[in-house]
């Protein structure tokens, strides 16, 4: 590879922040003063080349640091991990919540979407705008949902540098509040050697803070001063049900404490892996097949079936990847779980990489995560001193390490192969497939990708064993089920359910308000359902018997107070702007929808009629053939209220 | 004299294909069938020298058992599988597909896509015309060849041959998301600041004639650009011993455009900056 690198320079900060993630510069090769020995012996090839998957993180180091990426900086990450510019600059210009344009240093990320658009996130955003001009130093964004949506509206500000705090909260003692994230990725390692050249620097320092529900004083209070924004509520007040005996993935939120081991192994934590190791790999795999378990993130495959099929091939190393990229609008679990029982995610991933042979595995988390970012980081490095993981898991001889990367904004990488491009520092844009994950996933390596609440759901089939678990729920559908409740419900949050409840017992308990009139299945991807259909029985079986999708657990409900219309609108707007783009159907069709959906915002009947048979057939098409889950969805909730709630007649 | 490698024979794969019994070399893909069995599937992404991205998706066919339509130009065939090329279903989203692609770009210099919208009975003008176009400004930044993103379908043909597929330049890429999406250098700039190389291997894989030569941007616009006139001449580079085929594109006796065979086994239709623009000294008649 010759690459070719412009005149621009990195600033010295700039390049402190790449240093501290890389550690410094080798030679001039890599950006270092140029020496005699640097003209003798040129470093570089394959090995340089394996650290491209460095590139996402140095994105995020200069993001943090700076707030943008400078000509100059990007320049300069290249040279260190040997990626051409121009790959860099399409990875770079991918990610919403990068820039490669100067910007001010804090971003206040007001979400638009559904259960904000409902609690009123268009006044938000239009008083926030107005008060937080060009000079205020503070850039507002428009965001597509930030899984806050049990406390809309909502905001997230981010302001890149040094924090006003001094110093790296030590070890052991974790603030609450988690507005200093840590950036990089802690004890990051190369795919290829397992060893890396000196990536443990984590001294970037910004700023986070979340505030929901937010009025306009409170959203500008908190992005001019993240670092003394009030703490957020404790992640259990997003679980309504918090303390009912019967819980079973929520019953350690809010009765241990999430940031001690301790806590959590008094709660009943390990006694799984425990079991796991005494099983052996095969056993386990027996066991999550025989409980029935399938995936959570919406696809519903069966997870024994997975692990199974990566179990067995022959090419090494395997990976195991947990998909915590959870940007589907309507939902949070996966936010709340890691929040608040952040250690029952780390044993699940040690049980699901040592059933399928996995050494390495990566936690790909949502980069509007800083809680949930703060507190799993901690819980790994708990678990790794404590020899939970690392070379030796609980002294059985077994090797097992979690790395954890930020995603920046970007719905895509949610689908399992975009996810893979984007932690080995590519577009996030999904692979053709075949060939499937277990076959060749990360680095064409085969790797089971799992959805947080999947993996959480480890635990109890191996504590209880496959046959007590697949007795809950439905013989089809077995489990307990986490719901993600909001909109026009009294008690708005993460609900847990054996499959088989109906949507109107769980709206029942989350104390749906009066003029219902729709549900919202699955999120944006999902579909809508009347007020009279509240039988539906919500299992993977039942919602598909009814023509809609249960999805990732999404339970949206909305009042007459807001116009269907706009609700559309905005689903049509969030795909639009979260297509890759890679292919046709999906790139110019989520537009063209868009488009449609606008004209007819005020019409009805007749006057909406040749739009809404334009609408089926860009739809159909998008739905036959996108490459990907995105397109093929894109058309579902828009579909579904024309449908069944008979929008626009 | 060139040696034609005969590989290691290869297992046949058999499959139904529009119900017909087809008969393909393992890891052969559908299109390659159809080809075999004389049946035009239309293709935009696809090209002959490269592995495709798959991202035109107008070359869709329906298999039986899946639940989207597969791309045959990347789907292998399997032994077993039953494939319908002319679905009403296939036909409904090749038809959408070209009916969003002329709406969005301007495909007035794509080959055969006139006649693909005319079969697939495609009406681009439905969404009306305030629909959103890719509206870019030629991009004339060297003396040797425009980029036209105006026409661009983003195939990911001139990447892949930029890079890890020919060139290995690396010089462009897919940057921004969705509808703004564009193929583009490093921070968006012109090409002289960038990795190009200038063999022009982009061009020589380009569908639409986004990319082009100078020389053709500059006829077309003067409205002097005539196929119909133009010979082709294949012949050596004499720059240097590679031995690469040249196609000569001649018009009133003067080269307006090279290209090189794509089943030259040297070549493969690549060239370097020489022998794709380095012609003008044949046409120096001082």
């Amino acid at each position: 590879m010759d690459l070719r690198f412009g005149d621009s320079k990195p600033t010295d900060e700039e390049r402190a922040a790449v240093d501290a993630l890389l550690g410094p510069p080798e030679s001039s090769w890599e950006g270092a003063d140029r020496s005699d020995a640097d003209l003798r012996w040129a470093r570089g090839g394959r090995e340089a080349r394996d650290r491209r998957d460095q590139l996402l993180p140095a994105l995020h180091a200069l993001n943090d640091r700076v707030g943008w990426i400078s000509e100059g900086a990007l320049d300069y990450v290249c040279r260190r991990l040997t990626v051409p510019p121009a790959e860099a600059y399409g990875v770079a210009t991918f990610y919403a919540m990068f820039s490669v344009r100067p910007r001010p240093a804090t971003v206040l990320h007001v979400c638009t979407d559904l259960a904000c658009t409902a609690a009123g996130a268009s006044e938000l955003c239009a008083a926030v705008e107005a008060r937080l001009g060009p000079e205020s130093g503070v850039k507002v964004e428009r965001s597509p949902c930030l899984g806050l949506c049990e406390r809309a509206p909502a905001t997230l500000t981010i302001r890149a540098g040094e924090s006003a705090r001094p110093g790296v909260p030590p070890l052991g003692e974790f603030e609450d509040e988690a507005v200093q994230a840590e950036s990089g990725g802690p004890g990051a390692a190369a795919p290829g050697d397992g060893k890396g050249k000196g990536r443990r620097g984590r001294n970037t320092l910004h700023a986070t803070a979340v505030c929901a529900p937010a009025t306009p004083a409170q959203a500008i209070a908190a992005a001019t001063a993240p670092e003394s924004a009030p703490t957020e509520p404790a992640p259990e007040t997003a679980v309504p049900q918090t303390g009912t005996p019967t819980l079973t993935l929520l019953h350690r939120i809010g009765t241990a404490d999430p940031t001690s081991l301790d806590d959590y192994r008094a709660h009943g934590g390990y006694t799984a892996l425990r079991r796991a190791f005494a099983l052996g790999p095969a056993a386990v795999i027996r066991e999550v097949t025989d409980a029935g378990l399938v995936g959570r993130g919406g696809a519903a495959f069966p997870t024994g079936r997975k692990w199974q099929a990566t179990a067995a091939q022959p090419d090494h190393p395997h990976y195991l990847v947990c998909n915590a990229d959870e940007s589907e609008p309507g939902t949070f679990k996966d936010r709340v779980l890691m929040e608040g029982d952040p250690y029952a995610l780390v044993e699940a991933m040690t049980i699901a990489a040592y059933a399928t042979g996995a050494h390495q595995g990566y936690l790909y988390l949502r980069g509007e995560y800083p809680r949930a970012l703060a507190r799993v980081t901690h819980a790994i490095e708990q678990s790794r001193t404590r020899g939970l993981l690392g070379d030796d898991v609980l002294g059985q001889g077994y090797a097992f390490d979690i790395e954890i990367r930020r995603g920046a904004g970007a719905y895509i990488c949610g689908e399992e192969t975009a996810l893979f491009n984007s932690i080995e520092g590519h577009r996030g844009e999904p692979r053709s497939k075949p060939p499937f994950p277990v076959e060749k996933g990360l680095f064409g390596k085969p790797t089971v990708e799992n959805n947080v609440e999947t993996l959480v759901n480890v635990l109890p089939i191996l504590t209880m064993g496959a046959e007590a678990y697949a007795a809950i729920g439905t013989p089809t559908s077995t489990g307990p089920k986490l719901f993600c409740v909001s909109g026009s419900v009294a008690r708005p949050g993460v609900y847990e359910l054996p499959f088989g409840a109906t949507l109107g017992e769980l709206l029942t308990l989350a104390g749906v308000r009066d003029n219902l009139r729709a549900v919202l299945l699955g999120g944006a991807a999902g579909g809508f359902v009347r007020p009279d259909e509240l039988d539906i029985p919500l299992t993977f079986e039942g919602t598909r018997e009814a023509g809609t999708t249960l999805g990732s657990g999404v339970v949206m409900a909305f009042d007459d107070t807001v116009p269907l219309p706009r609700l559309l609108l905005r689903i049509a707007e969030f795909f639009r702007d979260e297509s890759c783009g890679q292919c046709v159907p999906c790139r110019v069709g989520t537009v063209r929808q868009e488009e449609a959906l606008h004209r007819i915002a005020d019409r009805t009947g007749a006057a909406a009629a040749d739009d809404i048979a334009l609408l089926r057939e860009v739809g159909r098409a998008m739905r036959d053939a996108s490459i990907c889950g995105l397109g093929q969805t894109a058309w579902n909730a828009v579909e579904s209220a024309i449908d069944r709630l008979g929008a626009y007649e | 004299m060139t040696a034609i490698p005969l590989g290691v024979p290869r297992r046949l794969v058999e499959f139904t294909l529009d119900g017909q019994e087809a008969r393909v070399p393992e890891g052969s893909t559908i299109l390659d069938a159809c080809r075999a069995a004389g049946k035009d599937v239309p293709t935009l992404c696809e090209g002959d020298t490269l592995t495709p991205k798959n991202a035109c998706r107008v070359c869709v066919v329906d298999v039986e058992g899946a639940r989207t339509l597969a791309p045959a130009c990347s789907r292998r065939a399997e032994p077993g599988m039953v494939v319908r090329t002319d679905t009403e279903r296939a036909r409904h989203s090749r038809k959408v597909v070209l009916e969003l692609l002329a709406s969005s770009v301007d495909l007035s210099t794509t080959p055969s896509v006139a006649q693909w919208i005319k079969e697939y009975e495609a009406k681009p003008d439905r969404f009306g015309p305030d629909a959103a176009r890719v509206d870019e400004e030629p991009r004339v930044d060297n003396d040797l060849y425009v980029r036209d993103y105006g026409k661009c379908i983003l195939c990911y043909k001139c990447v892949d041959a930029c890079g890890d597929q020919w060139q290995n330049s690396f010089a462009i890429s897919v940057s921004g998301r969705g509808f703004d999406a564009r193929i583009s250098v490093e921070h968006d700039g012109p090409l002289t600041d960038s990795a190009c190389v200038y063999c022009g291997n982009c061009i020589e894989v380009c569908p639409t004639g986004a990319l082009s030569f100078k020389s053709e941007f500059d006829m077309r616009a003067a409205g002097t650009w005539d196929e119909e006139r133009q010979t082709e001449t294949t012949t050596v580079c004499a720059y240097c011993g590679v031995g690469c085929n040249l196609t000569l594109h001649v018009q009133d006796n003067e080269i307006v455009k090279v290209t090189s065979p794509h089943d030259n086994p040297v070549t493969h239709g690549n060239l370097c900056i020489k022998g794709r623009f380095g012609y003008q000294h044949v046409q120096n008649r001082d």
